[in-house]
Formats: structure tokens, sequence, C-alpha cells
């Protein structure tokens, strides 16, 4: 069982608090109706399906409730790093 | 010597005998002995018949890699165990113990007919004869292949033990109690870590049990670790999994060696987060591929030495020993120092170290080298070898009553696999040992290669003058996989260890491959003309040995797999004869039978009263959650498809949720009880998942958003009352809400309070008659609905359960979200267009409406069936077709959602999803069931008052 760091928290937390939430920075259109089909199709659907580094979200659901982003390499099924929603991309 | 047991040798308890029977025979044993080490002191050398081919076999190993002697425990009902190792079972007063695999009896299969039929079954014999057609599958061959190849039977009866688990933190934790893992565990005795030290056995030491030149300084390092207060020693505890972060899985086996289990748990699962971990899990010796190396008193040279120095038990009064690598000379040394006569050493190497030949000399042991067994005698025991030259000159018999293999060792890398730990190929051990690891751990001891042993060759298989095609020299003995079917499998074509691995079955038996996975992987190999390592080495997955399911299981069982989800007013419901159903994790009240009821009589009761009178209902475990805050409406606005913001307070509406790619994932009422706070409703199974929605659209996309959402199911008592006399019983109570149709109409919601207690009283209905759903603070529920109830006897007020609730919906066309709808149901496609606010800029799934295939002709739509056969009630989930004469497979156009029989109609209704179905209105479709095919009209949905008169009163 992974453990996970919460930037909320700042703990480490057993996998099973946690709830994986797909990939990160993916940010919802401001204005969807001005989107073309192939456009909100990409945002709906296309995803990045890394094999290696992945941003992606997850929320401390049985913890503090927070929603953050984490790089997690997809091979390794290692943690690279976690922060707060709303910071820059790593 | 009494049997075989050695007089002086050994440490069993001699002073305690215990008597257990095998196979309904009696024998006796000492404490601290195995079921392998008493019944081998008593000359049994047959312990069990092979997977396949049903031969006899004895004891290979003295370990849990041992592959060859399963058996059965039995301790009373339910508890029965099978496939166990002999090697690992304790034995103790009054144990019963059976042969597996094996009719009538071990000593006469009459199975082992397979093994003359051998030809019959090579590699991927399974693969190849039971093809087709799949029927003969189910019904011939595999109950046949099950009851001639096969284990231990399965338990029949629930098991009546419980199993306990445990979390547990450490800084150290060392798996393996032998010289190493001791030794990393003493180096921090006392220290300020915290240190968790485990074993499979029932006692520290290892292979130092083994070894009495070890004896004293076991001895000292067990009584250091045993005060030391900063380490926990668990024995009988099998670490078998590896996970990720150092996180550890491992069994301890509380009460299996005890004659009075007593009470207490059988079993108990440590899941256990190291620091670091040291894994010193040792080596397993491998044994040597020849005709006849399965022959019962043909076992492991390090074995046959635990039995004599751990057990005091003498393989044999003269064994033979048949080695590629120096230790096998070292056990043989050690067994004749120990008073068991050696009759021959053979060793495949044409030189050995001069010191062993000399030792050997000193005692008089005839040495064969540059020389192979060939053969062995004997059916149920050894009686003698042969030997020949590897030239293949110079056959000849040797006389011996069992035979040690010595074909060197093999790192124990389980654990260190399950961590990802990398490993790499050691030329002179013949074998893979650790190389990076990929977690805090480090191996430590002969499971990092670090042996001393002296030296050896890899040998495949030995040389042999014999033809090879004709001969079974066995690999994996558990799954009897020969030399040759993995010779077959490349001849094959398979080149991938992993396939080769799946078409023989090498490495695939409950041992998980322990002593065969190396010798398979050189004889492939070797078929293959490649070094070793471009063939690979198949993966170690956990668990490491058998675990119990009750111990992965451990309470979470019964009553306790799940909570089970009660409201305040399930007491009541219960008293009054409930009949229940699970919805969700809730157990809620499915229909009140009356004097001997069945389920139709009561609903279409209940649905009587309700239309008639007035019905009381349960509603308690719909979802609620308060939406709070400045920007509350302008979040509902942005979540929901219809309009909030000019919602008053006071008023309620429907709201439609759905997910980002425009289906429908919950709907429910949501009241607005002030300008900043609204009283959400969801359905009961959606609660928790539209919850966690809105946090993930509040706290990501729309941070700036003033809100706070809160789940409040659980706080509110949701009491619905509904039917043409639902105002007067709630007139009845004493309450400060004016509930006049005036002053309280249809979708409002009223704050006051109700018999003393306050209550958000809502005028909502879906049962379309006039209904409130009185919500009051959870812990005064029960009391205010027995007032209810009380108040409502003038008007026979009647419960009813969620089979009438269901029934009053579909009269009225409203759906139920994961019922009518799948996950790929639009609100057109539901006939909820009007749910949409049309002038909204955005809402959560807007633009998925306009998506190419939401807008697309021919989509499922959510339309009424009326069947010709007024009394009859379709199947839910039946198939729609619209020719039954069509050629097989036909062409299914949808399927029946809901479907019940209408009281209030007299007659049945249907709600069906069908393609094009609100251009089929009136079209009649066919419904195939069992036995008929059934003709149904297309309706609009709503069957009854469909002017809604009876609401609005
Ligand atoms: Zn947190």
């Amino acid at each position: 069982m992974l453990l996970i760091h919460c930037p909320y928290c700042d703990e480490k937390r057993p996998e099973i608090e946690f709830a994986y939430g797909g990939e990160a920075h993916i940010a919802r259109p401001l204005d969807p109706s001005a989107l073309s089909d192939e456009e909100w199709e990409t945002y709906l659907f296309i995803r990045s399906n890394a094999r290696g580094r992945h941003h992606e979200r997850w929320r401390h659901i049985h913890g503090c409730g927070r929603f953050f982003n984490a790089v997690r390499d997809t091979v390794t099924d290692k943690f690279e790093t976690t922060y707060k929603a709303g910071e820059e991309r790593r | 010597m009494s049997g075989y047991r050695v007089t002086g040798a050994g440490r069993v308890d001699r002073a305690r005998t215990v008597a257990f029977t095998f196979d309904g025979q009696t024998y006796q044993g000492y404490e601290g002995d195995t079921l392998a080490s008493a019944l081998l002191a008593s000359g049994v050398t047959l312990f069990g018949r092979s997977f396949k081919y049903h031969r006899p076999r004895g004891v290979m190993a003295a370990g849990v890699e041992d592959a060859n002697a399963l058996v059965s425990v039995t301790r009373g009902p339910g508890r029965f165990t099978p496939n166990l190792r002999a090697t690992a079972v304790e034995i103790y007063e009054g144990l019963e113990a059976s042969s597996q695999n094996r009719w009538p009896s071990l000593k006469t299969d009459m199975l082992a007919v397979n093994d003359r039929l051998g030809m019959f079954f090579p590699a991927g014999f399974y693969n190849k004869t039971f093809m087709w057609p799949r029927s003969f599958w189910e019904k011939l061959y595999e109950p046949t292949i099950r009851k001639m190849a096969g284990l231990g039977n399965s338990p029949t009866e629930i098991d009546p033990d419980h199993y306990t688990a445990a979390y547990v933190h450490c800084d150290l934790l060392v798996v393996g109690a032998g010289r190493a893992g001791l030794e990393a565990a003493l180096a921090e005795a006392g220290s300020d870590k915290r240190v968790i030290l485990i074993d499979e056995q029932n006692e520290l030491g290892g292979w130092a049990l083994s070894d009495p030149d070890q004896a004293q300084w076991l001895a000292q390092s067990v009584a250091t670790l045993t005060a030391a207060a900063n380490v926990r020693i668990l024995t009988r505890c099998t670490a078998f999994g590896f996970y990720h972060d150092n996180f550890v899985g491992a069994v301890e086996r509380l009460t299996d060696h005890l004659a009075q289990p007593g009470s207490g748990a059988r079993e108990k699962l440590w899941r256990i987060r190291a620091g670091e971990v040291v894994l010193a899990q040792g080596a397993i010796e491998r044994p040597l591929v020849f005709e006849g190396n399965d022959t019962p008193g043909v076992m492991l040279a390090s074995a046959a030495r635990t039995w004599l120095y751990r057990y005091g038990v003498a393989i044999g009064r003269r064994p033979a020993l048949m080695a590629s690598h120096d230790s096998g000379w070292q056990d043989a040394f050690a067994m004749a120092a120990g008073g068991v006569t050696i009759s021959a050493i053979v060793d495949v190497r044409d030189t050995v170290d001069d010191a062993l030949l000399r030792q050997a000399a000193d005692l008089g042991i005839a040495v064969h080298l540059g020389s192979s067994v060939i053969g062995v005698s004997g059916r149920h025991k050894v009686t003698g070898v042969e030997i020949a030259a590897n030239s293949g000159t110079g056959r000849k018999r040797i006389a011996c009553d069992a035979l040690m293999m010595a074909g060197g060792w093999t790192p124990t890398l389980h654990l260190w696999s399950h961590s990802k730990g990398t490993i790499a190929w050691d030329e002179s051990l013949g074998a893979y040992v650790p190389d990076k690891a990929n977690e805090n751990v480090r191996c430590a001891g002969a499971c990092s290669g670090q042996m001393d042993l002296g030296t050896g060759v890899v040998v495949p298989a030995l040389p042999t003058p014999k033809d090879a095609s004709r001969i079974k020299a066995f690999v994996d003995f558990q799954n009897d996989v020969t030399a040759k079917d993995i010779g077959l499998a490349v001849r094959e074509g398979f080149k991938s260890i992993e396939h080769v691995k799946r078409y023989t079955t090498n490495g695939m038996a409950t041992d998980q491959g322990k002593t065969s996975n190396i010798n398979g992987l050189q004889l492939a190999a070797t078929a293959l003309g490649r070094p070793v390592v471009d063939v690979g080495l198949t993966t170690f997955r956990p668990p490491y040995t058998p675990q119990t399911f009750g111990a992965l299981a451990g309470h979470a069982k019964d009553a306790l797999f799940q909570a089970t989800r009660k409201t305040g007013i399930d007491g009541w419901a219960q008293d009054n004869g409930a009949v229940f159903e699970p919805v969700s994790q809730w157990r809620r009240a499915w229909y009140f039978p009356q004097d001997g009821e069945d389920m139709h009589a009561a609903v279409n009761r209940e649905c009587r009263a309700v239309r008639e009178s007035v019905g009381i209902f349960d509603a308690s475990t719909l979802g609620k959650i308060e939406v709070v805050g400045p920007d509350a409406a302008e979040f509902l606005n942005r979540m929901y498809t219809n309009p909030w913001k000019m919602l008053e307070p006071g008023r309620c509406r429907y709201g439609l949720l759905l997910r980002e790619d425009g289906f429908i994932t919950d709907d429910g009422v949501a009241g607005r009880i002030s300008p900043n706070r609204f009283h959400v409703t969801t359905t009961t199974g959606g609660a928790a998942r539209v919850l966690a929605m809105m946090e993930d659209y509040l706290q990501t996309e729309w941070p700036d958003l003033d809100v706070w959402l809160t789940s409040t199911t659980e706080q509110w008592s949701v009491i619905a009352l509904q039917g043409p006399r639902a105002r007067d019983v709630l007139s009845a109570l004493d309450t400060d809400i004016d509930l006049s149709p005036e002053a309280f109409p249809h979708m409002s919601v009223r704050l006051g309070q109700i018999c003393g207690v306050p209550v958000r009283l809502f005028r909502v209905s879906f049962t379309g008659e006039l209904g409130f759903e009185i919500n009051v603070p959870a812990e005064y529920g029960p009391a205010v609905w027995k007032q209810i109830v009380a108040a409502g006897q003038p008007y026979g007020i009647t419960p009813y359960g969620t089979e009438t609730m269901h029934v009053l919906r579909a009269e009225k066309g409203y759906i139920i979200v994961g019922q009518d709808t799948d996950g790929t149901v639009t609100p057109m496609d539901a006939g909820l267009n009007w749910a949409i606010g049309k002038k909204k800029k955005d809402f959560v799934g807007k633009r998925s409406l306009a998506r190419p295939d939401i807008v697309a002709p021919g989509r499922k739509h959510l339309v009424g069936l009326l069947t010709e056969d007024p009394s009859l009630v379709l199947e839910e989930g039946a198939q729609i077709v619209a020719d039954p004469a069509q050629p097989v497979p036909m062409t299914m156009l949808g399927h029946v959602t809901s479907s019940y029989w209408s009281e209030a109609l007299g007659r049945s209704i249907a709600f069906a999803l069908v393609a094009g179905g609100q251009e089929r209105m009136d079209e009649t479709l066919h419904i195939p069931m069992p036995g008929a095919v059934h003709k149904a009209q297309v309706s609009g949905m709503v069957f009854f008052d469909p002017e809604g008169a009876r609401i609005n009163v």
C-alpha cells in the first residue's frame, strides 16, 4: 500500500485514505460553448496516458478532504512529489 | 535406534510423546516434531500421490519448499485444511492428518494408471486435447480432470474459526531468523529502534537449528533478543508479501499447533509498515534432474541433515548421495558423524576438492566421480540406485535405502522480487541474486548470495545413456513436469520462459516453483541454446506460501463484511413486520405484509392506501447536502441543469445533475432555506458520489466561489406523508406551520416546529398525491413517526415500503436514476428537456448535450410500455425487438427498465429504453421472455393523473 504525502496535512498517509482523481492540470474551459466538437472531445476524453512521469489529482478524502496534485511515475509507481491545487505544474 | 529415530540427536523433547493419526493409523512422535519428521521416524516413506500421474511421493525437503508431501488436517466440523505441507505441520496430541489425491488408498491408488499412460499427458496436453465443443468442457472434461488430477478436497462447511488483524509500525523489520536475520536483529537489540523479527517456524534459528555447533550461540542470541524490550519476536509467522513503501503482509498462526486451540483467533494478519526491511530468507537447495528422482526416499541432502540434527531422525540405514555441489558432501559427512552409514557418494563432476576426497576416504565412503544416478529402484521406498559414468559406460547398481541429492543453492528472492528489486545472474551459484533495491530493503545472508558452502556445477539434467524420450526426470514435482516436457515446449516454439511456464505449468503449483524454477530455466535455456539471462526468470508474486482466506478476510465477514446502515425508524419497521431490502449500504423497509399477505397483496394494499387515504414512508436514506454561502445559488446554478438563482427562499425545485459528458448522474429536490442556504437532496445511492463531485468542482474549478458543502444525510430523519388525507393528519399534530394550500403550496419548504421539535417541512410528492416530507433532527425521528402514526389512525394511515414507492412513482412517470438510466442517458433521452435551463449559458454537461453522438438520431429514449395482456408484468431487463420472427441474433432495440403491476390502473405498466422510442409512439414491439414472446405498445410515461390534479390540492 502506497504512502502518499498530503500537502495540506503535510503528512505521509496510507493510500486507503485517498481517492484518485484522474490526470491533473486539465482545466475546465471557461466558456465550453465556444469550443468546437474536437476541442471539447479533447477536454473530455483525451488523456496523456504517460509512461513514466504522470501529473495526477488525488483527494485526501478520508482526511482533510482536499484535492491536490501529484507527480507519480507510472512505471515504478513511485511518487516524485505532491503539491497543492492551484500551484504551478511541476 | 527405535524405528529411524536416532538416540541423542535433535531438538525434539523426548520426555513428551505425542500420539497422532495419519490415514487413520496411530503413530507416536515427540513434541517439536513435524508431521513429516514423526512419520519418517516411524519408517513411513510414502506421503502422497502426485498431481497428474498419481506417482508415489515422499518428502523431498524439510521446510515449506517441499513439493510432495501435501496432507489434509481435520479438527472437527468446518475445521478442515487441505494442502498443508507435512514438513510444516507441527504435531499435537490427537492430530488427524490424511494423504490426498489417492483412491481408494494411498498405497493402492487406482489412478496411478495415469503414470503408465504418461505418454498421453505431454506438456500442453489439456490445451491440445480438450478443445471443442465448449459444452464438453463443462460437462465432461473439467469434472473428470478435477477428479483425476488435483490437490486436496475443498472444505465443505463454513469455517467456524475467527481471524484477527493488526497494523504495526517499526523502524526495522527482519524477515527470517536464521543466522543472518538474528545478527541483523541483534545489531539493534537494546537500541531505540522498534524492531520486529519474524520467522515462519516454531522457533528461531533457521539452519542453525540443524547445526549443533551453533546451538550455544543460538541459545544466547535468542535470550538476548527475547530480553530486548525494543524487539518484538513473531514465530510461526510468514511474511507472505512485500508491497509498496515497505509494507509487508505477514500471517501468524496462533492455534494450529495446539492440541486445545481454545476460543482465541486462529491466525493473525500483521500489516507491517517498516522503516527498513532486512530480508534474511536464506536459500533453498536444488534437486537434481534424473530418472526416478521423485521416488519416496530421494530427498535434498540438506533436508536429510535437518531430519537428523534437528529432529533426530535418520532418513535410512545406508543412504547414498548424488551431488553436483560440495555442500552435499558436507551433509553426508555430517550424517556419517551422526552415526549414519553413507553407502556411496556420486558426483557428476570429474574432479572435486582433494579435502573432500580425503575426508570421504577417512570415513570409508565409496566415491564415484564423473558419474550420475540414472535410475532408482523401489516404488514406495528406495531400494537402490543405478549409476553410470557420464560417458554412459560402467553402469552399476548401488544398494541403498535413501538417496540424498545436492544440486546447489537458490537464494530465496521472493519478497525481494515483490518489492521490485532487480536481480542479477550469478554464474558461480547458477542462480539469481539480489541486485538493485527499489525500496529501503536489503538482503542478508544466503538470500543475498553470500554462502560458504563450497562450489558446484550447474547441470540442467544429469547425463544418462537411456533414451531421454522414455524417462521421467522430474523438474516440478508438484505439477508433475518433467525435463522432457520442457524440451517439448521449446520444440513447439515457446521461447519466453513465461510461456514455457504456462505451457508446461512448471512452477505454477502451490509451491510456486521454489525447487523447480531454476532447473526449469536451465533446461529451457539449454534447449534454446541461449544464455540463461536471455531467457529471463518468471515473476514471483505473493503469497510466498499459501495462506488461508480466513487470515486475509479477518473480521470482514458476515455482519462485519460491510456496515449495514439503518435509519432511526428502522426499529419501528422491524417491530411492525417489515420485510427489508438492501439499497446501497442501507437496509430499507421493502413492504409491510399483514396477516400472511404475500408481497403482491401487501404492495397492492399499500398502494391503495396512499391513493385513497394516506400512507407513511421512511425516506431518511435520501442523500442530503447542505449548500451554504453567499455563492450557494451560483454554485447550484453551475452544477445542475436547472436555473436556481431566481428560486425564492421557501420554494423547492427538482434538480437534474449531469456528468460533464452530458449523461444523467443524479437527481433530487432542493429547497432554498434562506438566500444563502439550500437543502439539497440526492438519490439514496448517489449521496457520496454527488458530494464528491460537488467538492471536486468547488475546490478545483471554482475555488473563487464562497460556498460550503456539508453532508447532512444522517442528521435528518425524513418522514414522507403521502395521500389525499396527508394534510388532515398533519393538522392534527402540534405545529406552528400554516398548512393551508394558499400559505403552503406544492414545492415549498417551511421552517418551524412539529410535536415540539424543529422541522424543515417540505411539501413535495414522489407519489403524485398531496404529500409532505417531514425533516426532523435524526434523534427525534422515531418519536415524531410514532405521533404521526397515532394521529393517522382515523384515516387508516398505512406504512409503506420501497416497493410501493416504486410503483406509485412509476404510475406518475417519475424516473429513478440508476434504474431507468444507466450512465448513457441524456436529459433528452429521458424526456427531461423541461428540467434544462434554456437560458443558462453553462452548467456541468451542457456543452456535451450538443456533441455529435448526443444529437444523432436513433438514440435510445425512455418511454412507457403497455403490454397487450394487461395482467402480464414484464421482466425488468428483458430485451425488446421489432420483429420476433427475425433470425437470431436479433436486432435488439432496448430493454425494460421498470415494470410493475399498477393497482390504481388495474393493469401492468413499464418503462423501457428503446431506440428512437419517442418516434415510435403507439407502435407495437415484442419482448421475448422465457416461454413466450409478449407484445407491448409504446406509450408516454405518465400513466396516472396526467394533469397532476391530485398534487395541487
Ligand atoms: Zn490531507
